[in-house]
């Protein structure tokens, strides 16, 4: 067996230092060996988006990246996205949408659609099942994901209070990609 | 997953004298969205990953009007249609990394990683052809060029020889009224693997009119991707007209010889082979006459 890597890296706004091996993945480090157990294993082969997370801003399937590959980067999971006791707006809308049943999916989901509101505040309907077409939902049938997406779009944009929540402010900067014009 | 050693290279020199010195046992790790996937199924074995995301050559992505684009072999697909300059110049290399995998997939997976995974049905791989990219590849004999068209030599093969790396992709200049574009059919909207996959490239004459130079390449229909060398030098004279593509697109059904698995039968891929041949030369010729790129 290899001896174990050090790796320092950003999660959620804290500096952490972990040990892995060069085999493990981002997803496996986050769940099992620091606690952070949001992003979800669905498919382990860059399917399902269920452990979708932001590095350096970007949503990568953490199943797909190595814990090595991330020295030095800044990494936000589902858990750094709520503002102490309040959800995100993103989050909120989810809940009150009905936008997910067994959850599984959910975070992976929150993530994505953090990342495309950081980039495009104003998506499309057709924008919005493009962007989250790498995260897969075996049970809502995903109107209700689109509908709570473009819920938060509006809840963020108004930047208002909603089921108690102030919409932060959108932090990852990266022009959109259906938008090339606005760069 | 069986453990293996890690390293990250800085240099295109200290990549290949790591790679060198193990050979089949080393592995290039780029996005990872193909090696960690075959590693983890075991479809792939590997002593030691060389990871070269952190050689600042291999992330370069610069593009002048005068000497073309040059695309380091590790930048990720999501730099190419984030850039508006690039995407419009290159339209169907644009089309063809807005739509390998998802976003997460884009955030990380390169055009060189793409290339040198060397599937039949790889969406980058007609794009690259038509444009005629050369391929810069540094080993431990030094650098040498292949012209992309002859870089894949068997499903999951190619031309690098041991230690060998993909250094950088040479995209000639944009010629004046030229336009490209890159279609695929999958039975999904979004994220499967190519039934086919054509690009076309044309350069019309001054009015938009007459084809003053073709290519066209497609994807999954062979055991490497295939240029359509005879339909591209047919096209070669004819008017810029849906006729001429339609014309097109059947010597293209004819020119394939495909296998039937499970995405598909030889029949269907025929059928779309001609399709797509005919689809992406109006758009390609679209673009030259001066349309921009769709979203996508
Ligand atoms: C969910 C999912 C969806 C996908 N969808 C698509 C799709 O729609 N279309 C498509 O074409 N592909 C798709 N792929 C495959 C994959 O994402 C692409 O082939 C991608 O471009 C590979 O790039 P990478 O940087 O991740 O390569 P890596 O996985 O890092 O490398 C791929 C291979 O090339 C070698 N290699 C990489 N770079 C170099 C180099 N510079 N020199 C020498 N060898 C090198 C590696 O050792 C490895 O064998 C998908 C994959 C997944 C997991
Ligand atoms: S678990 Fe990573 S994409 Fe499915
Ligand atoms: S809510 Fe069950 S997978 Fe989406």
């Amino acid at each position: 067996m290899a001896k174990k890597i050090h790796v320092t890296s950003t999660i959620n706004g804290e500096p952490i230092e972990f040990l892995c091996d060069a085999r493990q993945s981002l997803l496996e480090v986050l769940r099992d060996t620091l606690d952070f157990t949001g992003a979800k294993e669905g498919c382990n082969n860059g399917n399902c988006g269920a452990c979708t997370v932001l590095l350096d801003g970007l949503p990568v399937d953490s199943c797909l990246v190595l814990g090595v590959e991330v020295e030095g980067a800044k990494i936000t999971t589902i858990e750094g996205i709520a503002r102490e006791a309040h959800l995100h707006p993103i989050q909120q809308c989810f809940l009150e949408d009905a936008a997910l049943q067994c959850g599984i999916c959910t975070p992976g989901f929150i993530m994505s659609t953090k990342a495309l509101l950081d980039s495009n505040p104003n998506p499309s309907e057709h924008e919005i099942r493009f962007q989250l077409s790498g995260n897969l939902c075996r049970c809502t049938g995903y109107d209700k994901i689109i509908r709570a997406v473009q819920d938060s779009a509006k809840a963020l944009s108004a930047g208002v209070e909603r089921g108690g929540t102030k919409a932060t402010q959108p932090d990852g900067r990266r022009a959109a990609k259906k938008q090339p014009q606005a760069r | 997953m069986k453990d293996f050693e890690y390293q990250t290279a800085t240099t295109v020199d200290e990549a290949v004298s790591l790679l060198a010195a193990r050979g089949e046992r080393a592995r290039v790790l780029t996005g990872g969205t193909d090696l960690i996937v075959q590693l983890r199924e075991g479809l792939r074995e590997a002593d030691l990953v060389v990871d070269i995301k952190k050689i600042p050559e291999l992330m370069e992505l610069s593009y002048s009007p005068r000497s073309g684009l040059k695309l380091g072999a590790a930048v990720p697909c999501y730099r190419i249609y984030d850039d508006p300059e690039i995407s419009r110049a290159y339209a169907a290399l644009a089309d063809s990394a807005r739509i390998i995998g998802g976003w997460q997939i884009q955030s990380r997976a390169s055009i060189g990683g793409n290339l040198c995974n060397s599937s039949p049905a790889a969406d980058s791989i007609p794009s690259l052809i038509v444009y005629d990219v050369i391929c810069h590849l540094a080993g431990p004999q030094g650098r040498r060029t292949v012209r992309v068209a002859d870089f894949c030599t068997a499903p999951g093969r190619n031309v690098l020889g041991r230690g060998e790396i993909l250094a950088t992709l040479e995209f000639p200049p944009i010629k004046k009224n030229s336009g490209a574009s890159y279609l695929r059919f999958i039975p999904r909207n979004e994220m499967d693997i190519a039934v086919v996959g054509a690009a076309s490239w044309l350069q019309l004459d001054a009015a938009g009119e007459r084809i003053e130079k073709a290519r066209v390449a497609l994807a999954a229909v062979a055991p490497t991707p295939l240029p359509l060398t005879a339909v591209s030098e047919w096209l070669v004279g004819k008017p810029a007209t849906s006729e001429t593509f339609a014309a097109a697109g059947d010597m293209a059904s004819l020119a394939v010889k495909p296998i039937s698995d499970k995405r598909g039968t030889v029949e269907y891929r025929k059928h779309l082979s001609g399709v797509l041949t005919k689809r992406t030369l109006v758009i390609a010729a679209d673009r030259a006459r001066g349309a921009s790129a769709p979203a996508h």
